[in-house]
């Protein structure tokens, strides 16, 4: 390992410190201001969970990790794709459906409903995709109001294929049938979803073709620099469509952990918000699988704290909500602060490298 | 490429900081574990809430239920109680968790407020056969033995402001706001159009949802409730009923500035509307959660835990409507004659639009 390459992998972990150190100081403040036993929030939220607490935190990291992959997809390209959220509502409803239905049998049925799915965000972001590449729509504008169709387009058909159970106030689709499910992998006494085996390979995909294919490269190409990308031949419109439909394809799998492991139907409480909670995990995972897999799993960490620090300590959840987005703050901005001092380093190096071969070879530049 | 992720940053960051923003409960939270200045308490039954999203402070529906436990808890008929909300839009998981969590820190009963905590009080209270739970809007639980199921008969008291609005409404136009379309609502909607029919099945009614689940802001956005308010008192109609929780607070606004009248939800919101508004309020659909919280508590301080379903209707006063303000004194003899009918069964009012 090259010197440059221990400097920057100790940059990267010196500006992780230095973020939650911040997140740190800023929430105790908060608390402070708020007047909340600032010793007792930390003590709960630094506990160590139980084995139920991590089955949940990591099934919740698995479904926060897919759609922070599907908004990396959209940022390694330049492209925002706030999208996600409606993206995978219409892609779970139509999972749930297709799957509820079962037209194939036992798994084959779960296959059908996953492809469906994947097709369906896929389409719903490539309506974005278009609109930017045809007529040059921001896909920030197309995709949020996206967002709300699907809100508006999911609950409508909800009432037409939903069923009710006696005595409930809660509409869902019809139950996936048993042999349609997708099993939990044992963690102590517990199950994790078995979804997550699909979670790691779609994030190991997501690294293989961005960092070893040719797609990948005019991907990357084009989200660094669009002129560059059409100089180098790169159809940047085609790249556009492509980045949308992929990412609506990887949020099209967000709530499907959810649906084949632990729901069986789409109804009104499914969960919702997570493609806004996978933009700021992208963010914290720096748009890579790796990275992106340690914001979730913090995030759903945090997110499992909420309800021991109301009930046990006594302070309003939301304090978990604030954590969460001071962190995200925190993490760009120290990432920000730590690559200038790498520049800066980077250059001094650099002056240092030119000097001494000055003096070396003081002939040579003088000629 | 960094300038996108700047501007994500901030909106992501903007987002979470909303959320934390939605739900304004200040510390209420713990205002339950310290009972020291009140009746000493001659009961050791601690009582976990989990309230619906909103929680204590929502003026309408988890406030009713915490009217209830206030009032159990001044009478001394309960030693503590700790209270918990739900977030908008949570996983599954968070709700079985706020149970467990209650059952593990020794809470005894638990009390899930709001039909969305079905799913997760059917599987919690399969892991904890000696804790007893209560669940209010939901009787889908109703054979398991340590559920009770609290629920509202409310497209009967729907029925009689119905009536109320059909006999009043001058323009013979009416309305109704719900505030997301959800079954349960479907409910006050398809008794209180049961009512004006049965008065005058010549007036018009306008119906109008605020939003479509899974966005349940509908309950909490005065807002969209004026608008929806306001069109129909621009299209004629000079009554509205809303179902529409804190959006009802811009149904009050709209009627006052239309010079019209509106019908309230829940509580009496005669007594608790902001007072510039509260001439309009001719009669409110009285759905007492509180009475159905107290009364349970009740018998779970005389040492019975009651199970199995509990409906509140206008036989036992669950659900009823107020005269405060006097708008309707002059009606209440036939309100009372339609309520009689239902209670003899002569009315079937239906449950569904």
């Amino acid at each position: 390992m090259t010197k440059a390459r221990l400097t920057s992998i100790g940059l990267g972990v010196a500006a992780a410190a230095l973020a939650l150190l911040a997140a740190f100081v800023i929430t105790s403040l908060v608390l402070l201001a708020a007047g909340d036993p600032v010793g007792d929030v930390w003590g709960q939220l630094l506990a160590w969970p139980e084995m139920r607490n991590w089955a949940n935190i990591i099934n919740n990291a698995s479904v926060l990790y897919l759609s922070a992959l599907a908004v990396a997809v959209g940022f390694r390209m330049n492209l925002f794709n706030i999208g996600v959220d409606g993206q995978y509502r219409v892609a779970a409803f139509t999972a749930a459906v297709v799957a509820g239905e079962a037209w194939l049998p036992g798994y084959l049925n779960t296959a059908l409903a996953i492809v469906c799915a994947m097709a369906v965000g896929a389409i719903w972001a490539g309506i974005a995709g278009l609109l930017r590449a045809a007529r040059g729509v921001s896909e920030v504008i197309s995709t949020i109001m996206l967002n709300f169709i699907a809100t508006g387009l999911v609950a409508y058909l909800l009432r037409q294929v939903s069923v009710r159970e006696e005595g409930s106030n809660e509409i869902g689709t019809r139950e996936i049938p048993e042999g349609s499910r997708i099993g939990g992998i044992p963690f102590g006494d517990y199950e994790i979803y078995g979804f997550i085996v699909i979670a790691a390979i779609a994030g190991f995909a997501f690294w293989f073709v961005l960092n070893r294919t040719r797609f990948g490269f005019d991907l990357r190409a084009t989200g660094r620099s669009t002129t560059a990308a059409v100089a180098s031949g790169i159809d940047v419109r085609r790249m556009t469509v492509a980045a949308l439909m992929i990412s609506g394809a990887i949020a099209g799998l967000v709530g499907l952990p959810i649906l084949f492991g632990d729901s069986y139907t789409y109804g009104s409480t499914f969960q919702s918000g997570l493609g806004f909670a996978g933009i700021a995990i992208a963010l914290l995972g720096r748009n890579n699988p790796i990275g992106i897999a340690f914001g979730a799993v913090l995030f759903a960490y945090l997110d499992e704290q909420s309800n021991p620090l109301q009930i046990l300590v006594g302070v309003s959840p939301d304090i978990v909500a604030i954590t969460q987005g001071v962190i995200v703050l925190t993490v760009v901005i120290s990432y920000e602060l730590v690559r200038r001092y790498g520049v800066r380093l980077e250059q001094r190096e650099v002056a240092r490298v030119l000097a001494s071969s000055r003096t070396d070879k003081p002939k040579e530049v003088s000629a | 490429m960094r300038r996108t992720t700047k501007f994500a940053a901030v909106l992501a960051a903007g987002i979470l900081a909303l959320t934390a923003c939605g739900s304004d409960s200040d510390g209420d939270s713990d205002a339950g574990s310290d009972d020291g200045n009140t009746a000493a308490p001659t009961s050791d039954v601690k009582v976990g809430m989990a309230y619906d999203v909103g929680g204590r402070g929502d003026q309408s529906f988890n406030d009713s239920a915490a009217a209830g436990l206030d009032q159990a808890k001044e009478e001394g008929l309960i030693a503590e109680a700790q209270e918990s909300e739900a977030e908008d839009g949570e996983a599954e998981s968070a709700r079985e968790e706020r149970l467990r969590t209650f059952a593990d820190a020794g809470y005894d009963p638990i009390i899930a407020v709001g039909f969305a905590y079905a799913a997760s009080v059917g599987k919690v209270a399969e892991e904890y056969p000696d804790i007893h739970f209560a669940i209010i809007d939901d009787s889908s639980l109703a054979d398991v033995p340590n559920v009770a199921s609290l629920v509202f008969a409310e497209e009967q008291g729907s029925f009689l402001v119905g009536a109320a609005a059909a006999l009043k409404t001058e323009s013979d136009h009416v309305g109704f706001v719900g505030g997301v379309e959800t079954p349960l609502i479907q409910k006050f909607e398809a008794g209180y159009a049961a009512g004006v029919k049965a008065v005058n099945p010549d007036v018009k009614i306008d119906v109008k949802y605020l939003t479509q689940v899974p966005d349940f802001s509908g309950f909490a956005d005065p807002a969209k409730g004026k608008t929806a308010a306001q069109g129909m008192y621009d299209n004629g109609a000079d009554i509205v009923y809303h179902a529409a929780g804190g959006s009802g607070g811009g149904v009050f606004e709209a009627a006052s500035e239309a010079g019209a009248k509106a019908i309230g939800v829940d509580s009496d919101q005669y007594n608790t509307a902001d007072p510039s508004v509260k001439d309009v309020i001719m009669t409110s659909m009285l759905k007492n959660v509180n009475v159905a919280v107290y009364e349970y508590l009740k018998q779970v301080s005389g040492g019975t835990f009651p199970s199995g379903v509990t409906t509140y209707d206008l036989a036992v006063d669950g659900v009823g409507y107020s005269t405060s303000g006097g708008f309707i004194d002059d009606i209440t003899d036939q309100l009372d004659e339609y309520k009689q009918q239902i209670i003899d069964g002569e009315i079937t009012v239906p449950d569904k639009p």
